[in-house]
C-alpha cells in the first residue's frame, strides 16, 4: 500500500477531487442553461406587457408603429436565401460528396468553404456596401442583401448536405448500381431521397441563420418604412433585426417597445426553425433505429 | 458547375477588400497596426495628398486600440468559454438520464441559434447593469492591489465595455464549442471508458485520462472555431462595448471597441469623406481582421480536418 501511495493520491484526496468535478461540471451547466432561460425570458418580459397583435399589420415609423414591412421584409429575405443559397449550396454539398476532393474543382471548393465560413460577416457586407451597392450602382437592394446573406450561409448548407449523403449506407448505392440504375438515376431516386431530411434540417438552421444577422443587411438591404416590393434592384428593403439595432437605445419608449417586440418575433422565429428541424431530425432517428 | 460559385464569391470579395484598402494602405502604412488616434481629418477643408492619394487634411488612423479590443474581448471570451463548455458536455453526456439531457441539449442549440442583435440588446439593458452594481463592484474591491491584478481595479462604469464584451462573447460560443464536444464525448467508445472504471478510476480519472486525450484534437478546434467566431462577432460587441475609438482601455471594465464594431458603426460617417479615404482605412482594418480571422480559422480546419467534423458558420454577426 505504502509504494500504491507514491503513484495515487490517497483515496480521501481522490473522492474530494471526484465530487468535485461532479459539481464543477454541473456549475457549468448552469452557467450555461440559467443564462439562455434568462435571455430568453428577458426578452418575453420586456415585449408581452405592451404586446399588441396589430404591431404585425402596422407599418412601421421608424422608431414607432408596428413591423409588418420588416417581419415580411425578412421572410422575403428568408425565401429569397432558401432559393439562391439552397440551389447553390446543396449543389455543392452533392458535389463535394459525389466527387470528393479528388479533383481539382472539388478541393478549390473546399477550401474557398471552409474560409468563407469563418469569414467576419461585417467584411461581407462592407463588401457587398462598396463594390455592390455603390460599384455596381445598384444601390440599397433586395438581390444586394441576398447576394451578400448566400455568401455567409452557402458553406453551412453545402457542408450539411455533403454530411447528409455520406450518412447514406453505401449499400444504397451498390443496391442501385446492381439494379442497373444509371449513377445520376439512383442519385436522384435513391440516394437523394434517404438524404432528404438531412439536408432540410441543415437548410433550415442556415434560414435562421440568415433570418437574424444585421450586420451584413445594415449596407446592403438599407432601411425603409415600406413594405417588400419584390423589386430587385434600388429598393430597400426591411427587416427585424434593423429595428432591434436602431430603436434600443432612441430616447422614447414607444421606441424601445418596436425594438423589444422585433426582438420577441426574431426569438420565435428562430425558435420555430429549430423545432422544426429538431422534429425532422428526431422523426427520421426513429426510423433509422431499425436499421442500426 | 455550382461548387466554383463559392470560389468565385471568396475571390471576389478578397479582391474588392485589397483594391479598396490599397490608397489606406499607401498612406497609413505600418504605423496603422501601432497607432491609436482615430481622427478624420477636416472632410469639409482641404484636400492633400500623399504618396498620390488624395485625404482629408489632418487625417490620421491608427487601429492598434481596435486590433488590442478584438484579440482581448476573444481572449476572454475562449477563457470563460472553454471550461463551461467542457463541463456542460461532460454533464449532459455522463450520467444524466436522457429525458433530462435533451431539452437542455436542445436549449443550448438554442443559444446558438439566437440573432446576435438579440444577445446584444439582452446584454446591454439586463446583463451590464447587472453586473456593474452587484458584480464588478465586488472584485474590484477585494482583489489585491498589486502586479496583475491592479487590471481589475478602477471605476466599473455602467457595464458597458470590455469585461462585459467578453463575456456575452464567450456566451455566445459556448454553444459552438460545448455542442462540438459533446458529440465527441458521444463517440468516444464504452469500452475503454468501463476498463478504467473497472480498474477503479473515479468519474474524474476517466474524464482526464480516457475522454479528453480520445478527442483532443476535436476540442481544440472546436476551440478555435468559437474563437474565431468571437473575433468577427460584430453587432452584440457594438451594442455591449461603449464603443470608444482611441484609446486601449486601461481597466478590464473600461469601454473599447472592435475592428468589426468599429466597421458597421463608422462605415456610416466614413461615407461622408469625400475623398473616399475614410472607407479605404475601413477596408484595410476589415483585411486585418479578415487576414486575424482567416489565420485562426485555417488552424482550426487544419486541426479538426484530423477528426473529421462539421462545423456552422462562425463568422456571423
Amino acid at each position: 500500500m505504502a509504494q500504491m501511495n507514491q503513484v495515487y493520491a490517497s483515496t480521501r484526496r481522490r473522492r474530494v477531487k471526484a465530487v468535485s468535478f461532479r459539481v464543477g461540471t454541473l456549475i457549468a451547466l448552469a452557467l450555461v442553461v440559467g443564462p439562455a432561460i434568462w435571455l430568453v425570458l428577458g426578452v418575453v418580459v420586456r415585449a408581452v406587457p405592451h404586446w399588441q397583435w396589430n404591431v404585425l399589420t402596422t407599418l412601421s415609423q421608424g422608431t414607432s408603429g408596428g413591423l409588418e414591412n420588416a417581419v415580411l421584409g425578412t421572410l422575403v429575405l428568408m425565401a429569397g436565401v432558401a432559393v439562391l443559397a439552397g440551389s447553390i449550396g446543396v449543389l455543392t454539398g452533392i458535389h463535394l460528396a459525389e466527387n470528393g476532393s479528388s479533383s481539382r474543382g472539388g478541393a478549390f471548393a473546399r477550401g474557398a468553404i471552409d474560409i468563407l465560413a469563418g469569414f467576419p460577416s461585417i467584411v461581407l457586407g462592407y463588401v457587398g456596401y462598396i463594390a455592390l451597392c455603390v460599384g455596381l450602382h445598384w444601390g440599397f437592394s433586395l438581390l444586394a442583401a441576398l447576394v451578400i446573406l448566400s455568401l455567409m450561409v452557402v458553406p453551412y448548407i453545402a457542408k450539411s448536405t455533403e454530411s447528409a449523403l455520406r450518412q447514406v449506407p453505401t449499400s444504397y448505392r451498390e443496391g442501385a448500381e446492381a439494379l442497373g440504375m444509371p449513377s445520376g438515376y439512383a442519385l436522384r431516386r435513391v440516394v437523394l431521397r434517404s438524404a432528404l431530411p438531412g439536408i432540410v434540417t441543415g437548410l433550415l438552421i442556415a434560414l435562421s441563420v440568415a433570418g437574424g444577422e444585421t450586420a451584413p443587411l445594415l449596407y446592403t438591404a438599407g432601411a425603409t418604412n415600406n413594405l417588400p416590393t419584390f423589386t430587385l434592384l434600388h429598393q430597400p428593403i426591411a427587416y427585424l433585426t434593423y429595428y432591434v439595432w436602431t430603436d434600443y437605445n432612441q430616447p422614447t419608449d414607444v421606441a424601445h417597445y418596436v425594438s423589444y417586440d422585433a426582438a420577441l418575433i426574431l426569438v420565435v422565429l428562430v425558435l420555430a426553425m429549430l423545432v422544426t428541424a429538431r422534429l425532422i431530425v428526431a422523426r427520421t432517428q426513429r426510423h433509422a433505429e431499425t436499421s442500426r | 458547375m455550382a461548387s466554383w460559385i463559392p470560389v468565385a464569391g471568396l475571390a471576389f470579395v478578397l479582391i474588392v477588400l485589397a483594391v479598396k484598402a490599397w490608397p489606406a494602405v499607401v498612406v497609413n502604412g505600418f504605423g496603422f497596426i501601432k497607432g491609436s488616434q482615430w481622427l478624420p481629418g477636416n472632410t469639409y477643408g482641404s484636400v492633400v495628398h500623399t504618396h498620390g492619394v488624395a485625404h482629408p487634411s489632418g487625417s490620421s488612423y491608427g487601429a492598434w486600440p481596435l486590433i488590442a479590443g478584438t484579440l482581448e474581448t476573444s481572449l476572454i471570451a475562449v477563457v470563460i468559454a472553454l471550461p463551461i463548455s467542457l463541463g456542460t458536455a461532460f454533464a449532459l453526456t455522463e450520467r444524466m438520464p436522457g429525458w433530462l439531457s435533451r431539452p437542455l441539449g436542445f436549449l443550448v442549440e438554442i443559444l446558438a441559434g439566437l440573432p446576435s442583435v438579440v444577445i446584444g440588446l439582452w446584454g446591454v439593458l439586463e446583463v451590464g447593469p447587472f453586473l456593474a452594481h452587484h458584480v464588478y463592484p465586488l472584485v474590484a474591491d477585494h482583489v489585491p492591489n498589486v502586479g496583475p491584478f491592479r487590471y481589475f481595479k478602477g471605476p466599473v462604469g455602467y457595464g458597458e465595455g470590455l469585461l462585459t464584451s467578453g463575456l456575452i462573447l464567450g456566451l455566445m460560443i459556448v454553444p459552438i464549442i460545448a455542442s462540438t464536444t459533446r458529440d465527441l464525448f458521444l463517440q468516444v467508445p464504452a469500452l475503454p471508458k468501463e476498463g478504467a472504471e473497472a480498474l477503479g478510476l473515479t468519474d474524474a480519472e476517466v474524464a482526464r485520462r480516457v475522454t479528453i486525450p480520445w478527442v483532443r484534437s476535436g476540442i481544440i478546434g472546436a476551440t478555435v472555431l468559437g474563437l474565431g467566431r468571437a473575433l468577427g462577432e460584430t453587432m452584440a460587441v457594438a451594442m455591449i462595448s461603449g464603443s470608444v475609438l482611441g484609446k486601449v482601455s486601461p481597466t478590464i471594465y473600461g469601454t473599447m471597441t472592435t475592428i468589426a464594431a468599429t466597421i458597421v458603426s463608422q462605415l456610416d460617417s466614413a461615407a461622408t469623406d469625400g475623398t473616399g479615404f475614410a472607407i479605404a482605412t475601413l477596408a484595410e482594418a476589415g483585411l486585418i481582421l479578415a487576414a486575424i480571422a482567416l489565420a485562426v480559422n485555417l488552424c482550426a480546419r487544419y486541426i479538426v480536418s484530423r477528426s473529421g467534423r462539421l462545423a456552422a458558420p462562425v463568422g456571423r454577426g
